[in-house]
């Protein structure tokens, strides 16, 4: 489904990717794990066309959409949840799930997107007309997976949506992953919050100063030694 | 049903404004007459920096380069022949323009879009950057401006400015050009141009992931402005009949953005509403810039003193109400 072979970034003399390679099958959750500064949030930048590639080749069903701009890549079916959910703070929350929908120009379609997406998320509903500003923080970030599903993705990259939330909203937020990735979305995720990451995850990549270290399914990465010390926080 | 009132209301308010300016026009005397249209002016004006500083989030200062542009257009394209031979007697204008006379409107087009264009040229390569060049470069812009239109005396005429210039401008011509532009940035900004210009204002990497072109969006929302700005400054210089290169100074700026922020950030009703209260506040806190007689005192008047309330009143609005003052929460 989508395939990113040798992918390099630079910032300025700095190499934040140096030749990464991932591979998505259909319906897969595919998670993306590492430290800070790793270069897991430069990847799917780089995927999506928001920071310059060096290098590399990124192909979405069998396609070339390395130099694609953004919006392109957004119509094509693939959309990210930005880190920190960054909604549109003094819009309201229907005005940040018509901007979502930026892309699209079937203005029926778009109210009926609209529709799904307070079935799935009953609290956006009663809050429509509120400024997304004067959210809670789980709201936020439901708003911003919403936001992003406006363009019916069939690839939703999500950075960090774990990150500043409390527990039993990070609970909440997996939970929804999982709903969204039973309706046959493919998830590329991002996660600082590695042992949660990959009890879902069908495939792992571990990123460590901009390679990839490891790779793996979810589950056989939990088991090992390596990951279990550095990011899992378990002594040997 | 919501969509019908409000249009209902929309259509209510045009005819009950176009009825009050039709009554003014009659009672006002002369002066008061010019007041009015200064703040058709100022509401086209005022919006214009509205779409490009309050709507998208950017920082422009080259306002009164925008105007100059347009200003000088509207002059030199309806002057008529023999007022020109009269006003360029130092040095004598270029031959390709002195033979030209044309109508208002087309004059008024040419202007604005002139000045959409230097808008084009300026945004074309400082958006790539961060907003804060966009301030440094419209800054620097209009004093360019400023200092060519000086030095070109066979265009501009240079530093003597230029007299009789038709007085087109009536209060059908700045209050339509205002209504047109009100209604203009109501469509904008409800359509999916507008609602992108405000992610990008809110937040540019999440407007980024939605595919938002950044660059296309802030180059054409500052090229809205420019021209809306050169046909503000065109719609001025046929109220005034005179102007010169001294009325473009980063003052005029300073007197649209402060319209602007006492509106309201990305507030069309408060730049209109603030738009007409400083227009009017000008011109009665003009005795502030006279000597004033207390009976036992008599205080020396200062220049400038109205500009000190102005930047007073603008300091609180920044420190203690900065959504504006007229804008409801």
């Amino acid at each position: 489904m989508l395939k990113v072979t040798n992918l390099h970034v630079n910032y300025g003399g700095i190499n934040a990717l140096r030749g990464i390679d991932i591979n998505i099958e259909e319906n897969q959750i595919v998670t993306l794990i590492g430290a800070n500064g790793a270069g897991k949030s430069s990847t799917l930048r780089a995927i999506m066309g928001l920071v310059e590639k060096a290098r590399g080749k990124v192909e979405y069903d069998g396609e070339d959409v390395t130099d694609l701009p953004t919006k392109d890549i957004v119509k094509k079916g693939m959309v990210m949840v930005p880190e920190g959910r960054r909604v549109f703070e003094d819009l309201t929350v229907e005005e940040n799930l018509i901007l979502g929908a930026y892309t699209r120009g079937d203005f029926s379609g778009i109210r009926a997107e609209i529709k799904n997406i307070y079935d799935m998320f009953p609290r956006l509903k009663e809050r429509s007309w509120q400024k997304a500003g004067t959210l809670s923080g789980g709201e936020q970030q439901m708003l911003a997976v919403g936001r992003a599903l406006m363009v019916k993705p069939k690839v939703l990259m999500m950075d960090e949506p774990s990150l500043g939330l409390a527990p039993l909203l990070v609970r909440d937020i997996f939970e929804i992953i999982s709903r969204i990735h039973s309706q046959g979305n493919t998830i590329l995720l991002v996660e600082q919050n590695a042992k949660k990451a990959l009890e879902i995850a069908d495939y792992a990549y571990v990123l460590e100063t901009g390679e990839l270290v490891l790779e793996g399914p979810g589950n056989e990465l939990l088991e090992n030694s390596k990951v279990q010390e550095a990011y899992l926080g378990e002594a040997k | 049903m919501k969509e019908n009132n409000r249009f209902k209301n929309s259509l209510i308010m045009l005819i009950v404004t176009i009825a009050v300016l039709f009554v003014l026009n009659r009672v006002l005397d002369d002066y008061k007459l010019r007041i009015l249209n200064l703040c058709g002016i100022y509401i086209t004006l005022g919006l214009s920096m509205n779409l490009i500083n309050g709507f998208t989030g950017l920082f422009s200062l080259g306002h009164a380069g925008f105007m100059a542009i347009g200003a000088y257009t509207v002059a030199i394209l309806t002057m008529p022949v023999h007022m020109k031979e009269m006003n360029f007697f130092m040095k004598p204008i270029v031959p390709f323009l002195a033979n030209i006379e044309w109508s208002f409107f087309p004059a008024l087009m040419m202007g604005g879009i002139l000045a959409g264009l230097f808008g084009f040229l300026i945004g074309a390569p400082v958006l790539r950057l961060t907003d804060d060049y966009l301030a440094i470069a419209t800054l620097g812009f209009a004093e360019i401006i400023r200092v060519v239109f000086t030095n070109t005396q066979s265009i501009t005429n240079g530093a003597l400015g230029l007299k009789g210039i038709p007085a087109s401008t009536n209060v059908w011509w700045s209050w339509g050009v205002a209504i047109i532009t009100v209604l203009f940035m109501v469509f904008l900004m409800e359509g999916s141009y507008g609602k992108a210009f405000n992610a990008i204002r809110e937040d540019e990497i999440a407007a980024q992931s939605m595919g938002i072109n950044l660059f296309t969006h802030k180059v054409m929302s500052f090229t809205f402005g420019s021209f809306l700005a050169g046909i503000g400054g065109g719609l001025l210089a046929a109220l005034l009949g005179t102007i010169d290169p001294n009325m473009f100074r980063i003052v005029l700026t300073f007197n649209i953005l402060l319209i602007v922020v006492l509106g309201g950030l990305g507030s069309i009703k408060g730049s209109v509403v603030s738009a007409i209260l400083v227009t009017i506040a000008m011109e009665a806190l003009r005795f502030l810039d006279e000597s004033i007689n207390l009976g036992f005192v008599e205080l020396k008047g200062i220049a400038g003193m109205r500009m000190v309330v102005f930047s007073l009143i603008l300091m609180g609005v920044v420190i203690f109400r900065r959504e504006g003052l007229l804008k409801e929460n």
